[in-house]
């Protein structure tokens, strides 16, 4: 066993540091650093977007045959760390990590033509619509419906905490499509395009203040059935599929520890009077970095698996919790290292280009709105209480 | 021994829960929160013909003559309703800083103004660099011929802006002992930049620069600034506890008619022992909180060292309980609780702001340790 690289991967992470340095100018890292949401504003990532599109590198877990890099859990690795700790924005999941790998599972030939590329050049943005107002953690309760009617669906109902919805121009989405004694059943994987008539959406403001979420309501949309993915009523199955990648996104202690050491050096500097000096802020630090070595060594565990062939299984679920209690760990050790400043409220966004000038430093602007919508964390993509049980099914045999 | 409220207890009980019950509204909030000081003059003067403003001054400047236990009665409604009026800023810090620590015509001419509700005011203690180190003050006051230039810098003075007098801390220069200055904030060399609180309300920062104020802007006489600084704020600690003792129980209370209501999987959240027991601690964390903030509040005029001990206890405690009754609550609502759809979020915020306010649960055990004689750093 061993924990170091070999020497192409060496020379794979001069390369990724070279795009990176020629591809993300400084002020889209400052965009980045200062963006308070759980993702990124679409404005702050297309550059980057495209980048990578030009250089093949959008989609680094799919296969190379749809425009996949075929790197290996190493590269992927490399990758990502070196994206983490340069600050790099990140790219919406609901495309490559999240709709990409359903479509490339399940979808149709005529769908893979049309829609992947469509993914890696980000010239569709798209949005997920599962979770509905009586629908949360029992997402398989879902009630939005859609009717055949010749070659299309006819969709009525609504989703709620749409992330990006009104940024996206295409959502998939879990819609009833028959009434089956089991509930998993008769759910069907659609794509809905979001210019089409009969949708609107009510945006939501978050804790942080930020609007990230919405209301989707659908009034007689209608969906041609090719954008039916797999078969009807199997959708269950392909929604579980997906979100799998959403949980064990498999590479997430490198934005942790980079968080991490942007409030190691703020907790250092004149600006929050040197917390560090506290010594409790300095243990936390410390406890938090510890936490971040077993994550990652988990991760690597994974990788290694992977790599010899083997399946993650539930190990997305213990992922899942782990980085989510984590990062809540980081933003709130933020927040009692800004000390004072916590109090202050920045109302205006986004807050890379804020026309007036804040009360506090840019390093303490997005501190507070993080922690506050970071508790998100622990209830996206099920919640931790909902991971504990499948863990202890799962893992436990309980 | 007797812990059963009085009369005038019990009254004054009744009527701040009606208040805010039947004016204190989410709509009322929503209005306050467009304020350009963040909370509405009406309603001030409705504090000020309710007896509030004048509950802990005392008869002989136009006061009713309460103490810590009012307040906290208060407190803990204005908890309840997310109350954005600066009552802590005014009665509790700046009265309070006047009562402990002003000459008697500094008294006459002020306290009887705050108890009509026709004066604001605000205290500018904290500083980046000191954190929460009560002791450490950087801005500087030079005696003048005709008075004083105060130099320095002040960070989240709570609704400062609002106030016409801002009591400001500086240390005497050349290693001299803390003194508090009356400072008009339109005063030349004070710039003020005002933002909203979170949780409510606004604060400001202020940076003085070159600042010249007559000698008799000085508070209190030539003695050290810091005993006072200190009893005002252990009270600020117990009032403040108060408050949060309103918002926790509020969340529980929240939480459990929610997660009674809501159903996933055929059945209640609240089915769900995990959900129950969660439910349970934050009640018990609810009923440990009550008990401190009552506990600093009796100890509100006892000697420094018990006084201080009582408040840091309090804050530490409760800082401990409204955190993880805070993140519960907004925990067990799901995506609703990180929405601005409901008040949780503002429940949560407020005591977010709360745990911060003169230092987190750390340093308040730091100091309960220091105050107890035990080694401490
Ligand atoms: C910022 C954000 C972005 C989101 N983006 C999207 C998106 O893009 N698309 C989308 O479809 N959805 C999205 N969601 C929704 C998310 O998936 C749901 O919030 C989540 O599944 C939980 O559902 P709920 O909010 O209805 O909570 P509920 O299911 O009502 O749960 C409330 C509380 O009860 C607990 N609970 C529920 N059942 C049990 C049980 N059996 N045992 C113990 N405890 C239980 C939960 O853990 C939680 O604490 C987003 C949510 C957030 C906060």
């Amino acid at each position: 066993m061993d924990l170091s690289f070999a020497d192409a991967d060496l020379a794979f992470q001069q390369d990724v540091r070279g795009f990176i340095a020629a591809n993300v100018p400084a002020d889209i890292r400052r965009a980045q650093s200062l963006n308070p949401s759980v993702f990124s504003e679409p404005d702050i990532i297309t550059g980057w977007q495209k980048a990578l599109h030009e250089k093949g590198w959008a989609a680094p877990g799919w296969p190379q045959q749809y425009g996949g890099p075929g790197w290996s859990p190493a590269q992927r690795w490399i990758f990502e760390t070196e994206c983490a700790h340069a600050g790099v924005p990140s790219i919406s999941p609901m495309g490559v990590k999240m709709v990409g790998p359903v479509i490339i599972g399940f979808g149709s030939p005529e769908q893979k033509n049309y829609y992947l590329p469509r993914i890696l050049s980000g010239e569709d943005y798209w949005c997920q619509g599962y979770s509905e107002p009586g629908s949360g953690s029992d997402l398989s309760s879902l009630k939005t419906r859609a009717v055949r009617d010749g070659d299309h669906y006819v969709v009525n109902g609504t989703k709620i905490w749409t992330t990006h919805a009104h940024h996206a121009n295409r959502m998939f989405a879990l819609v009833r499509t028959s009434d089956e004694p089991r509930q998993q059943d008769g759910i069907s994987f659609i794509l809905i395009d979001m210019k089409s008539p009969g949708i609107t959406i009510r945006p939501i403001l978050t804790i942080g203040g930020d609007h990230e979420v919405n209301q989707v309501f659908f009034d007689d949309v209608r969906v041609p059935v090719t954008d039916l993915v797999g078969e009807e009523g199997k959708g269950w199955t392909y929604g579980k599929y997906l979100l799998e990648f959403e949980r064990g996104a498999g590479i997430a202690s490198a934005r942790l520890r980079a968080a991490l050491n942007t409030v190691s050096t703020l907790a250092g500097s004149e600006i929050t009077g040197r917390a560090v000096e506290d010594p409790d802020i300095a243990l936390r630090l410390s406890e938090i970095e510890i936490d971040i070595d077993a994550l990652e060594m988990t991760e690597l565990r994974v990788l290694s698996a992977m790599q010899n062939g083997e399946n993650p299984g539930a190990v997305s679920s213990l992922l899942k919790l782990r980085v989510s209690e984590i990062h809540q760990a980081v933003t709130r050790l933020g927040v009692d290292v800004i000390g004072h400043d916590g109090l202050v409220v920045e109302p205006m966004r986004p807050l890379h280009t804020l026309n007036h000038k804040p009360a506090v430093a840019d390093q303490i602007l997005p501190v507070m709105p993080k922690h506050l919508n970071g508790r998100a964390y622990t209830i996206f993509g099920g919640t931790s209480e909902i991971q504990r049980d499948i863990i202890s099914k799962l893992v436990l045999g309980l | 021994m007797d812990l059963t409220p009085s009369d005038e207890q019990r009254l004054l009980r009744e009527s701040a829960d009606r208040f805010i019950t039947e004016t204190y509204t989410a709509k009322l909030r929503e209005q306050n929160a467009k304020e350009p000081h963040g909370f509405s003059a009406a309603i001030w003067r409705q504090f000020a013909e309710l007896g509030w403003l004048a509950l802990p001054i005392d008869e002989a400047h136009g006061g009713i003559g309460g103490g810590a236990i009012e307040i906290g009665i208060l407190m803990e409604a204005f908890g309840r309703g997310l109350v954005s009026e600066p009552y802590l800023a005014t009665v509790v810090l700046g009265a309070g800083l006047v009562a402990q620590h002003g000459r008697a015509e500094q008294k006459a001419a002020i306290l009887p103004k705050v108890a009509d509700g026709s004066l604001h005011l605000a205290f500018a203690h904290s500083e980046r660099a000191a954190r929460f180190d009560l002791a450490r003050v950087d801005t500087v006051a030079r005696q003048v011929a005709d008075g004083w230039v105060l130099d320095g810098g002040k960070v989240t003075v709570l609704d400062g802006r609002a106030a016409q007098q801002i009591i400001v801390s500086a240390r005497v220069a050349d290693g001299g002992t803390l003194r508090l200055f009356l400072l008009p904030p339109d005063t030349a060399g004070v710039t003020l930049t005002d933002y909203p609180r979170l949780g409510g309300g606004h604060a400001c920062n202020l940076d003085l620069e070159n600042v010249h104020l007559p000698a008799d802007a000085l508070l209190g006489d030539d003695s050290d600034a810091l005993p006072a600084i200190e009893a005002v704020i252990d009270r600020a600690l117990a009032a403040l506890g108060a408050e949060a003792v309103g918002m926790m129980q509020t969340l529980l209370d929240t939480t459990l008619a929610y997660t009674k209501m809501r159903k996933q999987f055929g059945k209640p959240l609240a089915a769900n022992q995990v959900v129950r027991h969660r439910l349970t601690d934050m009640s018990v964390h609810c009923d440990e909180a009550r008990s401190m903030a009552l506990r600093a509040a009796l100890k509100a005029d006892a000697e420094p060292r018990e006084r201080g001990r009582a408040a840091s206890g309090a804050k530490a405690k409760i800082g401990k309980g409204a955190r993880f009754v805070a993140e519960q609550a907004v925990q067990l609502h799901g995506a609703m609780g990180v929405t601005e759809e409901l008040d949780v979020g503002g429940y949560f915020k407020r005591l977010l702001a709360f745990e911060t306010l003169f230092g987190g649960s750390n340093h308040h055990l730091r100091r309960h340790a220091a105050l107890s004689g035990r080694p401490s750093n």
